[in-house]
């Protein structure tokens, strides 16, 4: 290291940082527009909360690996009592609530269990003796720790992430490495069940936003009018854009939700293709340094962490950016740093401190075996 | 040894995985995952690509057609002008509301709301609410038009919670002489789901756009209309407009210049008072109808603002028939008006003018005695005195003489029984009775009393006053006059009829004695200097002389119509009229109207006085007395819904007419 700049400053992941302002930066300006070229009410306190959660994920980096051990399931079990708490206070108060009101802060515990089910999966593989790994005794804890928050989080009733949850899950105990079958089978029974399911498991207003999915023309002013419009919004932005400001579609109103969930159509309405590939390429670079750290991971908990919670945010942009092209139904997922909203931006966040810790104390022993 | 064998098997198994070993399926399933990832993003990638470069020009079209609203401006359409250019029928800049009740979310509530901050009467709102459950569903309906710019104001605020409510700045029709030219002129109103599916152009269910529903109005529709307007602007998702684009102005309809007068046609309109009746005036020698007067009649002003419930039961329950147009539909036995023809037919048949009759009130033909109006008899008489004083003896004893076909092909060439070549939707031809049409029409041969009976105008004979009029002039000119309702662009002179001007003369004489000499009429004089007023009185029996002799002592549907046609001035006739006034108990109920339209003609000042003196005594104009005759309806109608069955006096709106 050369001793211009001092080691602490040095240390931090400046590309990613970099990368982060690039895309957030770029939502700022996205949000100036969706309110017909102003800074409020969303692209000032977009740009506030993005710097204030960077500096919360830059503490976070800090921790060291032994830390988020440590904390992994008393912060689990904290928010699965949470979830339980939103489903009580919903109980009582009737009709479904996501929100817990602490007072100073509300807090979406969903939310939250995201990056925590990803900890807690990766943290019982690392805890699980290297031979077991194929006995029953490897399937059985992760799905109770699965299955608690995702059943909670069903009730809500959230089924876009009860899906999240799962699938991070799973994801960290496919990589952990369960039997290649366990999957195989798993996503036959999942081809079986998922009419039984449509039919039985979902409300009437999700199953209204899967069929209108697959036929949005059916419903033009209903269901299916946030997709055609998202649709029209992309596909009239053309290859370079109608031009900064210059989106009809959003600033006429014809886009619903044109700031948090479509975020991307009033983009790429403005920006043309081009503007989507950047995005995409920009969200890109950042899963690619997710992946990266996974592989170079020294330890298993980092590995798993690592590669789950860029799984996570995998999930948010490719989730969202299939919505908004038409190709997945509504299910309400922000697209990562562009759309306008505080609790999926602190989850993001969340994941990206703790991937820099991992990538910190990789750089550490690297740097500690050069030395 | 087996169960070892077993065990053994079990740690082989188990021994291979290692952390190592681990370590390289971590490696494998991370790489197979991120493969997928990126496969998803080169998907997306693509799908975008699809999305905004190959289908680009679809999805613009639509983004387009988001944003851009193309409304049509509805053209203002055409004026009707008189002669001398004055607007019957023009338009005027209002502000106005139309909901459009496929858009409409709640029309309850709507209604209600609109009702409350428009201030609508409870009949408008009964009007509207009719309109609403007949209506196509696209079709704009109108709530109130003419509004001041504070309501105007008020409703655009409150847009947004109102879906299907469409303010707009328009012009509506107007018609300064109201329900004088009800008749004439018909209306405009709403495009109905028929029309609509008759033509199938979109301007016609654009909101503050109507049509002509009746009379010239309907006749000159594609004349007046005119070309719309259109405007492009740009719209949010709720349709508040945010900008406009681009505007094409809209082509008025033509002017349409009618022969009428307009002032004479309200004046007659306002002489006829409370009667129920109709006057027509035309130059007699071009055609041109200069008035065309139907009374009662209905305000063709709120008729195109959609009529009140309330007001059409009124019109349509009134016993003067305010909805039909008398001038044309309306048939009455002429009485006494065919005298003057019937003398011309015995002229033309080689009657002598001096060849007389004695008249002692009466004539007995066959086995069957006609009397003469004058019971007492009207001594000798020549065919003057037979026209000036009426005497119906002088003709039943002629008529027998030469015939009936002379006296038909007469009436016939003088215009009665005929249909004119007119803008108008219907016009009824009456009846010139003859043995052919007998034979056909009942099967039963010609009597001579059916002669005695047409001579007089009565039995099977019937005309409208259009017709009526159509003789006078006929006699007055001497030319084949055709009535026009349109100004020609050419006047022309109607080419003359081949009945000797001498006979002609007679004729003219005799009903210049009828007003100025010792004739029937003498109230009838025009007080002009240099212009003389020559016409001939009829009466008409509505019912068999047992109901009484159908005089004003008589209940009003079973007096006698009283007629009057006439022409001036004697010496160089101009002008000819017709005047019929239904159940006026008289021809005393027509001349004296005659008279006052004609004067209006030479001496407009002097018209007007005797008009102001007759509408004091009537309780005011037409306005004024429609009004009144409305809120007393309403009053009725609500008494009748308060009492449920108890029963309600029939007020008598002739008593206060016949005052």
């Amino acid at each position: 290291m050369s001793g211009i700049i001092p080691a602490p400053i040095a240390q931090q992941p400046w590309k990613v940082i970099f990368l982060l302002c690039i895309i957030a930066g770029f939502g700022v300006i996205v949000l100036y527009s969706a309110a017909g070229g102003s800074m409020s009410p969303w692209a000032s306190r977009h740009a506030i909360r993005f710097g204030v959660f960077l500096a919360m994920a830059l503490v976070l980096s800090r921790f060291s690996e032994n830390v988020f051990k440590f904390f992994t399931f008393p912060v689990y079990v904290v928010i699965a009592l949470m979830l339980l708490g939103v489903e009580l206070i919903g109980a009582v108060g009737g009709g479904s609530q996501r929100w817990l009101d602490l007072g100073l802060i509300r807090i979406q515990p969903s939310e939250l269990m995201k990056p925590a089910i990803i900890l807690a999966v990766a943290r019982f593989y690392d805890l699980l003796p290297i031979g077991q790994i194929r006995t029953w005794g490897a399937i059985w804890p992760a799905l109770l720790l699965m299955g608690i928050p995702a059943s909670l989080v069903l009730l809500q009733p959230d089924l876009g992430t009860t899906l999240t949850i799962l699938a991070g899950g799973m994801t960290v105990a496919f990589l952990a490495g369960l039997p290649l079958r366990l999957f195989v089978i798993g996503a036959a029974a999942m081809a079986v069940m998922a009419p039984l399911a449509y039919f039985f498991g979902l409300e009437e207003y999700q199953q209204r936003r899967v069929t209108t999915f697959i036929n949005p023309e059916n419903d033009p002013l209903g269901a299916g009018y946030h997709i055609t419009q998202s649709k029209i919004a992309i596909g009239s932005g053309g290859m370079t854009g109608k031009g900064f400001l210059n989106g009809s579609q959003s600033h006429l109103d014809y886009l619903p939700e044109g700031h948090t969930d479509f975020v991307f159509a009033t983009m790429a309405e403005e920006w043309g293709l081009i503007g989507g590939f950047a995005v995409i390429f920009a969200f890109f670079l950042l899963l690619r340094w997710g992946f990266g750290l996974a592989v170079n991971a020294k330890t298993r908990f980092s590995k798993l962490v690592a590669a789950g919670l860029t799984t996570t945010m995998f999930f948010y942009i490719a989730i969202n950016l299939m919505m908004v092209m038409g190709l997945a139904p509504v299910v309400g997922i922000p697209l990562p740093f562009l759309s306008y909203g505080g609790s999926s931006m602190m989850t993001i966040m969340i994941c990206i401190g703790v991937l820099m810790s991992i990538d910190r104390e990789m750089k550490q022993k690297r740097g500690s075996t050069l030395s | 040894m087996n169960r070892k064998r077993k065990a053994n098997k079990a740690r082989k198994k188990r021994k291979l995985i290692t952390a190592a070993s681990q370590n390289i399926t971590f490696n494998r399933r991370t790489l197979f995952l991120g493969g997928a990832q990126a496969a998803v993003g080169l998907l997306l990638a693509g799908r975008m690509t699809y999305i905004a470069v190959a289908e680009n020009e679809r999805w613009e079209m639509l983004s387009e057609s988001n944003r851009v609203n193309l409304t049509l401006i509805p053209p203002r359409r055409g004026w009707i002008i008189d002669r001398y250019g004055k607007p019957l029928a023009n338009n005027r800049a209002d502000f106005r509301v139309d909901v459009i009740p496929d858009r409409m979310k709640d029309k309850e509530g709507t209604i209600a709301r609109l009702a409350d901050l428009l201030r609508l009467s409870d009949d408008e709102v009964g009007r509207i609410k009719k309109d609403l459950e007949d209506s196509r569903g696209f079709a704009p309906i109108e709530i109130a038009s003419g509004l001041d710019y504070e309501q105007f104001a008020a409703l655009s605020v409150r847009l947004p919670d109102m879906p299907g409510v469409a303010p707009l700045r328009g012009f509506s029709r107007q018609y300064p002489s109201g329900a004088a030219v009800g008749h004439l002129l018909g209306y405009v109103g709403t495009v109905s789901a028929e029309e609509y599916e008759e033509e199938k152009n979109p301007l016609l269910i654009t909101p503050g756009f109507k049509i002509g529903k009746d009379g010239l109005e309907k006749q000159f529709e594609q004349d007046l209309r005119g070309k719309p307007g259109a405007k492009r602007v740009e719209v949010t998702a709720r349709g508040k407009i945010v900008r406009e684009l681009s505007k094409r102005e809209d082509v008025p309809g033509k002017p349409m210049k009618l022969a009428i007068n307009a002032d004479l046609q309200e004046y007659a309109a306002r002489r006829l008072g409370p009667e129920s009746g109709s006057v027509v005036v035309m130059d007699c020698h071009t055609g041109e109808l200069l008035a065309m007067s139907s009374m009662p009649s209905f305000d063709p002003n709120s008729f195109s603002d959609g009529i009140g419930f309330n007001e059409y039961g009124m019109l349509r329950d009134d016993d003067h028939v305010p909805l039909r147009n008398k001038v044309l539909k309306g048939l009455y036995p002429p009485g006494s008006t065919v005298k003057p023809m019937v003398g011309l037919a015995f002229l033309e048949a080689g009657l002598s003018p001096d060849d007389t009759v004695v008249c002692n009130g009466g004539l007995r033909v066959g086995n069957r005695r006609f009397n003469c109006w004058n019971r007492r008899g009207h001594g000798r008489v020549d065919m003057a005195k037979g026209i000036y004083q009426s005497c119906d003896v002088y003709f039943y004893y002629f008529a027998q003489r030469i015939g009936m076909d002379p006296i038909a092909a007469m009436a016939r060439k003088l215009g009665m029984g005929q249909t004119f070549d007119l803008p108008v939707t219907s016009q009824f031809y009456g009846t010139v009775p003859d043995p052919e049409w007998k034979r056909k029409k009942y099967k039963q041969s010609w009597q001579a009393f059916d002669t005695v009976n047409a001579t007089i105008g009565q039995g099977y004979m019937l005309s409208n006053p259009l017709q009526l009029a159509v003789m006078s002039s006929r006699i007055a000119s001497g030319r084949n006059v055709m009535p026009k309702l349109l100004m020609p662009k050419q006047r022309k002179l109607a080419p003359n009829l081949d009945i000797s001007p001498e006979h002609l003369q007679i004729v003219r004489n005799a009903m210049s004695d009828v007003v100025n000499g010792p004739g029937t009429a003498r109230r009838a004089q025009l007080n002009i200097p240099n212009v003389k007023l020559a016409g001939k009185t009829g009466t008409a029996q509505v019912v068999g002389l047992q109901f009484g002799r159908g005089g004003r002592d008589v209940q009003w549907k079973f007096r006698d119509h009283g007629l009057f046609i006439c022409f001036a001035p004697l010496d160089n006739p101009r002008y000819a009229a017709s005047v019929v006034v239904e159940h006026g108990g008289g021809s005393s109920a027509a001349y004296p109207v005659a008279r006052d339209v004609l004067t209006f003609l030479y001496d407009r000042r002097k018209a007007m006085r005797a008009l102001e003196a007759l509408e004091q005594s009537w309780g005011g104009t037409i306005e004024q007395r429609m009004a009144r005759k409305m809120n007393a309806y309403v009053a009725r109608k609500n008494a009748e819904k308060a009492g449920e069955n108890a029963p309600v006096p029939e007020t008598d709106s002739t008593a206060e007419a016949n005052e």
